[in-house]
């Protein structure tokens, strides 16, 4: 087991910059997700740990040794593929050896590690079979025991669940999340999936566009987010942002929504954004922070209550997702089932400002 | 861990060496002989003096040499035509049928391109032998006249044409018959609802989708028409006087039974220019197609 | 809307039973004129000499007695065998180097791709379309120079100038084909280039290499200008050449013999066809459709 350390790492291909100067350090046992959109260089920084791009600049260190030159099968690592990459010709026994084949391993010793790595993941069975003979989610948890027989020092997985359907990713991911409690191997996980993010993650790495946007633990990128792409980023449906005015009312420090409610600020905001009194910034609220009026559990308290004409509603069960306009924003808001604004209708909604972002335009960072 | 000297590390090194069989060979024995062909056709007879053109200007002189082109390019175009049109209509036909017994069926047409061409033709001309000719025992069965199948101009030209469909008509069969296939299914049930008959869905649907292949594989087989050696060679040798040669078998009576290396080498490197246009077309229509699959 | 009749069901199914006696139709002719030529070949190798000089009789059908006297005559007192010993060396030895050189030019041209590598790609699809009578001419001085003239290890050295470009371009295809992350899993566990070649590609590229060998076996077992250019001696004649030439010579009435040679000689490649057609088709067109 070791730590990874990224330091100003930069990858170029011909024209395109793809990784633009990325610090990471990864401590040992740590279990870190890179999420970002399409594009941002996930997959490219994953693949330069791995060795399977070259470093166009900065360095990379497993352990205690730089690694920019030392080709993948010395760096002790294991990499788990989005679409699996097992040998088509070989049953899951020998995908699981080839690598410990290769390296010259006893043949009892590869049999041990194979037989403990398909205990671990359930697979016993299916030892002696052809990967076109296992279902999605054995053909994963094969990936997974490829790459668990390697005993390596740092997993990589590249989006690992994204070809299995809703459930079995679902199941999966409670799979990966008891592997890592039982072998506390380094992990480095990339992923679009928000949810895999927050569940499987001790430290979660937003990126966009090359660069890092924030990391930290799950709770602050979401709770505490830096800028205003993790913001928007993390968390489904998406924040809303409004423009907003900061004034101070009543020996209140305010932010008066655009065309809605003017909030008062919590005491911490409100410090932050006394010096912004006067000037535009943008406000970020979650859609969970806009409730219905009916106060059943309470908490409505310190909400402010605005009138909005509904527009679509979204019922999906176990919530009710409406989007409303407020001038020419659409935002949108979680409300309980209890409650069924139907379109078009005019209801109260309660905006609670205790969660609310405020963001400088000019900078884009959250205050 | 180890560090491997970033030399044995990067690709090319290795890439080329493995490349490299392939390069001397396509080298010392493609590139290498044809610009001898180049040198050879400039010599005498005896290959003692530089004739400059002179093996050309010869050629162009003869009546027999533009009978020979003559009859090539006939027999190509004919040939080509024949075998294009035979199996596209049996691709159809096994396309049409339960995909069951495609395979069988398939199989047996495929028979007289896996024969080795001279050996399939000793049975053509055991078939249209003067006096013990079996189709003519069969036609007369039916009070037809007996073909002099190779000592008329006509029949022996008919004759080789006849073969050289019979060996190459299954090879269309095969490529139209994998592009029939890649055609997908709904294409044709909304040409349905549309309410195109079998002619329209066939002239709509099926001909555009496969035009590109038709196109790659009339191409490659002139090329391959436009210089088969085999079938004239065992059938008539070029007779009778000459009125079947090909540039192949034209080439092979001069330059190597009579002798006349340099004119020999000038009478093949005449099909040169002709594979070359039809090559670059090839690579063109193969290039574009790659480039519309990326 | 009543009033319509719904007749479109009825007229689609007798429809489609039409084109399907017609394409049934259709092939019973096809198969009548592709096959009629190799039946009459056995029907007059199984014929007595007598029955086949014998002008009356029926031609397409053996009535006098089935005899395997040809094929014993080929076997026992003819240089056939020897002409089918040649003829395996010179194809095995081929196709050996044919899948050496082509599968290691195919997996650097598909995977690793250096400086003019397409440039050598477009080459071997060229060099694939050049016909085996533009340069027989001088392969000859060349095959005469190097002193293989009138030995069938002249065919060794030319042959593969047939096989090579289209077994590289298809195994190109099929190399190509294998996903990228194959190759970066081996790597991972630590496979280097011919490890990867030997347990990843090939294993994988399986069926591409099968229909690369045929196609070799085929060309090389079927190739008649070369060996009836470069060779004179009986003993070192492959089956082509020698079926054509010699056994025409000779006997007074030679058919009966002559179509049971050709029908030996064409055996093998109808024999490994019948087991592998499908691998082969798949290849063949593979190389078209792909591109
Ligand atoms: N081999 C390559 N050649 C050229 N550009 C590349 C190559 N690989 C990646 N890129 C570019 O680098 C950028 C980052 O790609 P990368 O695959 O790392 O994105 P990603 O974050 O993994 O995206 P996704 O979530 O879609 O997988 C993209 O703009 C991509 O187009
Ligand atoms: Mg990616």
């Amino acid at each position: 087991m070791a730590d990874v350390t990224l330091q100003n790492l930069v990858k170029t291909f011909d024209t395109v910059e793809a990784v633009r100067g990325i610090d990471l350090s990864i401590p040992n046992n740590e279990f870190v997700v890179l999420v970002g959109p399409s594009g941002c260089g996930k997959s490219t920084v994953l693949r330069m740990i791995a060795g399977l791009e070259d470093v166009t600049g900065g360095d990379i260190r497993i352990g205690d040794e730089r690694v920019n030159d030392v080709p993948p099968k010395d760096r002790n690592i294991a990499m788990v593929f989005q679409n699996y990459a097992l040998y088509p010709h070989m049953t899951v026994a020998q995908n699981m050896s080839f690598g410990l084949r290769l390296r010259k391993v006893a043949k009892s010793e590869i049999r041990d590690k194979v037989q403990r790595a398909a205990d671990i993941l359930g697979i016993a069975e299916l030892l002696d079979r052809r990967p076109r003979e296992l279902s999605g989610g054995q053909r994963q948890r094969v990936a997974m025991g490829r790459a668990i027989v390697r005993d390596p020092e740092v997993f990589l997985f590249d989006e690992p669940l994204s070809n299995l359907d809703a459930k079995l990713r679902g199941q999966m991911r409670i799979e990966i999340q008891r592997l890592h409690q039982q072998l506390r191997t380094t992990t480095v996980y990339v992923t679009h999936d928000q949810v895999e993010a927050m569940t499987l993650a001790d430290r979660v790495v937003v990126m966009n566009a090359g660069r890092i946007e924030q990391a930290g633990t799950p709770d602050e990128v979401y709770h505490r987010p830096r800028t205003r792409f993790v913001a928007g980023f993390m968390g489904s449906p998406a924040m809303n942002f409004l423009d907003c005015q900061i004034t101070e009312e009543n020996g209140r420090t305010v932010a008066r929504l655009a065309a809605g409610p003017a909030l008062p600020l919590p005491a911490e905001q409100a410090a932050r954004a006394r010096s912004y009194t006067g000037k535009k910034l943008v406000a970020g609220l979650r859609p969970e922070n806009i409730r219905e009026a009916a106060g059943h559990d309470g908490a409505n308290s310190s909400g402010v209550p605005h009138d909005v004409s509904i527009d679509i509603v979204e019922p999906l069960g176990r919530e009710t997702i409406v989007y409303f306009r407020l001038g020419d924003a659409t935002l949108c808001a979680r409300v309980g089932t209890e409650v069924h604004p139907s379109a078009g209708e005019q209801t109260s909604l309660v905006f609670h400002p205790d969660r609310l972002h405020l963001i400088d335009p000019e900078t884009d960072l959250v205050l | 861990m180890r560090v491997l000297p970033p030399l044995l590390r990067r690709k090319p090194a290795v890439a080329v060496l493995m490349c490299v069989p392939l390069f001397a060979l396509i080298l010392g024995l493609v590139a290498y002989p044809f610009f001898h062909a180049l040198f050879l056709a400039t010599l005498n007879k005896a290959e003692t003096a530089f004739v400059g053109l002179d093996n050309f200007t010869f050629l162009f002189g003869r009546q027999t040499f533009w009978m020979v082109v003559r009859q090539s390019l006939l027999f190509a175009l004919v040939a080509v035509v024949f075998k294009a049109l035979i199996g596209l209509a049996a691709a159809h036909a096994i396309n049409t049928i339960p995909t069951k017994g495609q395979r069988k069926w398939r199989g047996m047409m495929l028979i007289p391109w896996v024969i080795p061409p001279a050996l399939s033709t000793l049975g053509w001309w055991w078939l249209f032998e003067p006096t013990y000719s079996a189709i003519n025992w069969g036609l007369t069965k039916f009070a037809m006249p007996a073909v002099p199948w190779l000592s008329d101009t006509f029949w022996a030209r008919f004759s080789i044409i006849l073969v050289n469909v019979w060996v190459g008509a299954p090879f269309f069969l095969i490529m139209y018959l994998a592009a029939l296939k890649s055609i997908p299914g709904e294409l044709y049930e909304a040409a349905e609802m549309d309410g195109a008959g079998p002619w329209q869905k066939f002239f709509f649907i099926t001909l555009p989708m496969i035009r590109n292949i038709i196109a790659i594989t009339t191409l490659f087989s002139i090329i391959v028409t436009l210089a088969n050696f085999d079938i004239v060679r065992v059938l008539t040798q070029g007779g009778p006087l000459n009125t079947t040669h090909l540039f192949a078998t034209y080439a092979f009576r001069v330059g190597i039974e009579s002798g006349d290396i340099p004119l020999g080498a000038s009478v093949s490197l005449f099909m040169f220019p002709m594979l070359a246009i039809l090559a670059f077309i090839i690579l063109r229509n193969v290039r574009r197609r790659a480039a519309s699959l990326a | 809307m009543t009033a319509i009749p719904f007749k479109t069901a009825p007229s689609l199914r007798s429809n489609r039973r039409w084109a399907l006696i017609a394409a049934y139709a259709c092939l019973g002719i096809f198969v009548v004129f592709f096959l009629f030529p190799p039946y009459y070949m056995l029907v007059t190798s199984l014929k007595t000499n007598a029955e086949i000089a014998e002008l009356a009789s029926n031609p397409w059908i053996v009535t006098d007695g089935v005899t395997l006297g040809h094929y014993e005559h080929l076997l026992t007192e003819s240089s056939f065998p020897r002409f089918f010993l040649n003829t395996t060396i010179v194809t095995v030895i081929v196709v050996a180097i044919t899948m050496v050189i082509s599968v290691l030019a195919a997996y650097s041209l598909a995977r690793l791709r250096f400086w003019g590598s397409g440039v050598l790609a477009t080459g071997v699809f060229l060099t694939y379309l050049v016909p085996d009578t533009l340069l027989f001419i001088p392969l000859f001085k060349i095959v005469g120079w190097l002193g293989l003239l009138d030995t069938y290890w002249s065919l060794v050295l030319v042959y593969p100038t047939l096989t090579v470009p289209f077994c590289t371009w298809i195994m190109i295809g099929y190399f190509g084909s294998i996903p990228r992350e194959l190759d970066e899993a081996a790597l991972i566990d630590g496979a280097n280039h011919m490890q990867m070649l030997l347990k990843v590609f090939i294993p994988v590229a399986l069926p591409g290499l099968i229909a690369a060998t045929i196609f070799a076996f085929t060309v090389a077992w079927a190739n008649f200008l070369y060996p009836l250019a470069y060779i004179y001696s009986e003993s070192e004649m492959v089956l082509t050449v020698g079926t054509v030439t010699t056994l025409i010579k000779g006997d007074v009435f030679h058919w009966g013999g002559l179509m049971a040679g050709a029908l030996l000689a064409a055996a093998p490649p109808v024999i490994l066809y019948a087991f592998l057609m499908d691998y082969y088709i798949a290849g063949l067109t593979s190389g078209a459709t792909k591109g």
